[in-house]
């Protein structure tokens, strides 16, 4: 599903973001990644999603390699990642349901297509109550689940969390973990990078430590050292 | 691109405008000045060809004969000037109809004065061919080639009005064009502002945008759509104005310069409109299509 061979990311001279990093994730998998401050994480993130090119190695996703792909084919390999972020990253000015349906009608799916798959993610975030409401009238945790839910709604092969839980308090963090083990159990293959080490020590899924660009550790059922 | 995207696309653009309307209706004046000069100095441009090409067409020149120059030689010489391919038409004027003519403009109103030349006409010798020409242009190479005829005593061409008219009418293209064409850099200038800010605005949006899938073609479009829309808002103002003013304008000139009624003749609303409204149009998209073009080259390197 993932595979990284020997992958380098450098931002001009100095120390690479990441090193010579060898990696496989396989479809249906639920892997966190973690690690301190200007360890890779959010290089790793921005490599999958081709928001940066690599220096050295290649890349490939859902049986496609990323390092010859066309400024054309971007959009279209995309539309197949879900991403959420820390702060969420919703339209300020819509309500829940129109930043839901705002990543269909990005991928110009038809209207009629749109007014009946909006509502059925909606309601698997737990926010079918809440479609009219604007952003800020949610909590961080609703917003969250907005972000999950415009991620998931053209139905991704890969969903992409970078600090999903950065702004949330414990309880909240906990829920919105919840809901990705949900989606990980629907087939979704779950990434996610963060620093929470009481959720990643508790849901015992595969913990990839990075260091300074580097896979110091790789454990099934893992946990979040302190390096 | 889908119906429901299109439709989509377009309600943004209507958004982006609202968005930052100071700087949309800025563009909307600056196009819109941009039109209405030009539609303008078209109207004038165009009825001053129209009167030329009627003035030119109305005004002839005289070829009048020697003395002794009987009927065939007459005739001769109107053969060889028919031959001529820039004459459109000659008329023979008999010295009768010539003396009836001078008669019914001068004598008006005291035709018992006239009576005394009755028969005597005082402009014997004075038949003449009357040469009408396509193009005033060509007129002095046919009066020298005139001239050289046997039988030919003089050839009186009014040129002066038609040149004066054709001369200043160039002018005015000419400073016409330049002023064009500074106004529309200002206003792709402009628009290129207004498109500018609109990114800023929705920079936030556009990353998402990228982020989730979107095509370059659908973040392009609702910028796109903008400069189209403020470019058509810009024209049809002017348009309308244009339209509703030329009449009123043709009626105050033909009433403050009544002697003129006979030689000056305005075109048509209708007929100036055939022309100016499709280019205009398509001059206030084109300016729109340009500078929103421009800046997404520019900013939005997706």
């Amino acid at each position: 599903m993932i595979t990284l061979n020997g992958v380098s990311k450098s931002y001009g001279k100095g120390q690479p973001a990441i090193s010579n990093m060898d990696l496989q994730i396989d479809k249906g998998e639920f892997v966190f990644v973690v690690g301190s401050s200007g360890s890779g994480k959010s290089t790793l993130i921005k490599l999958l999603l081709k928001e940066l090119d690599t220096t050295e190695g290649t890349i490939r996703v859902n049986d496609q390699s990323l390092n010859n792909l066309r400024r054309s084919e971007i959009a279209k390999y995309r539309r197949g990642v879900g991403v959420v972020f820390q702060d969420f990253r919703l339209l300020k000015d819509r309500n829940v349901y129109e930043n839901v349906a705002f990543a269909q009608r990005v991928i110009e799916r038809p209207n009629r297509v749109i007014k009946k798959r909006v509502p059925e993610v909606l309601t698997m975030v737990g926010l079918a109550e809440k479609y009219k409401s604007l952003p800020k009238e949610l909590s961080g945790g609703e917003q969250q689940r907005v972000a999950l839910a415009r991620a998931l709604v053209n139905r991704p092969n890969i969903l992409l969390a970078d600090e999903p839980t950065g702004n949330l308090d414990p309880k909240t963090s906990f829920e919105i973990m919840k809901l990705l083990e949900e989606i990980n159990e629907r087939g979704t293959t779950v990434l996610v990078v963060t620093h929470n080490r009481e959720i990643v020590n508790s849901l015992k899924k595969r913990v990839i430590t990075l260091k300074k660009g580097v896979i110091v550790s790789d454990e099934q059922e893992g946990e979040y050292h302190e390096s | 691109m889908r119906v429901s995207t299109i439709g989509y696309n377009t309600k943004q653009g209507f958004k982006n405008i609202g968005r930052n309307w100071m700087f949309s209706l800025a563009s909307v004046a600056t196009i819109g000045a941009c039109v209405f000069l030009f539609g303008l100095i078209f109207s004038i441009v165009v009825n001053f060809q129209y009167i030329v090409k009627n003035v030119e067409e109305n005004v002839a020149i005289t070829v009048l004969f020697e003395k002794d120059a009987d009927q065939a030689v007459i005739d001769a010489i109107g053969e060889q000037i028919n031959a001529r391919s820039e004459v459109t038409k000659i008329e023979y004027v008999s010295a009768e109809e010539a003396w009836e003519k001078f008669r019914d403009v001068y004598f008006a109103g005291s035709e018992e004065a006239a009576e005394g030349f009755k028969n005597d006409n005082p402009l014997a010798y004075s038949s003449s061919y009357a040469v009408y020409v396509k193009s005033i242009d060509n007129q002095d190479e046919l009066v020298k080639y005139i001239e050289g005829l046997d039988g030919v005593r003089t050839v009186n061409q009014s040129q002066t009005a038609a040149t004066t008219l054709k001369g200043f009418n160039s002018l005015l293209a000419y400073i016409s064009v330049a002023i064009i064409i500074i106004l529309l850099l200002v206003a792709i200038f402009l628009i290129n502002n207004t498109i500018s800010i609109g990114i800023a605005i929705r920079k936030e949006e556009i990353g998402i945008m990228k982020l989730i899938g979107a095509t370059n073609g659908f973040v392009r479009a609702p910028f796109i759509i903008e400069g189209l829309l403020i470019g058509l808002i810009g024209a049809a103002i002017p348009l309308v104005a244009l339209y509703l003013m030329y009449n009123n304008v043709v009626q105050y000139i033909l009433s403050k310069f009544t002697m003129l009624t006979d030689i000056i003749r305005f075109m048509n609303v209708n007929q100036v409109f055939e022309i100016l409204l499709p280019v205009s149009l398509i001059l206030g998209m084109g300016i729109g299509f340009i500078g929103s073009i421009i800046t997404i080259r520019k900013h939005l390197k997706v």
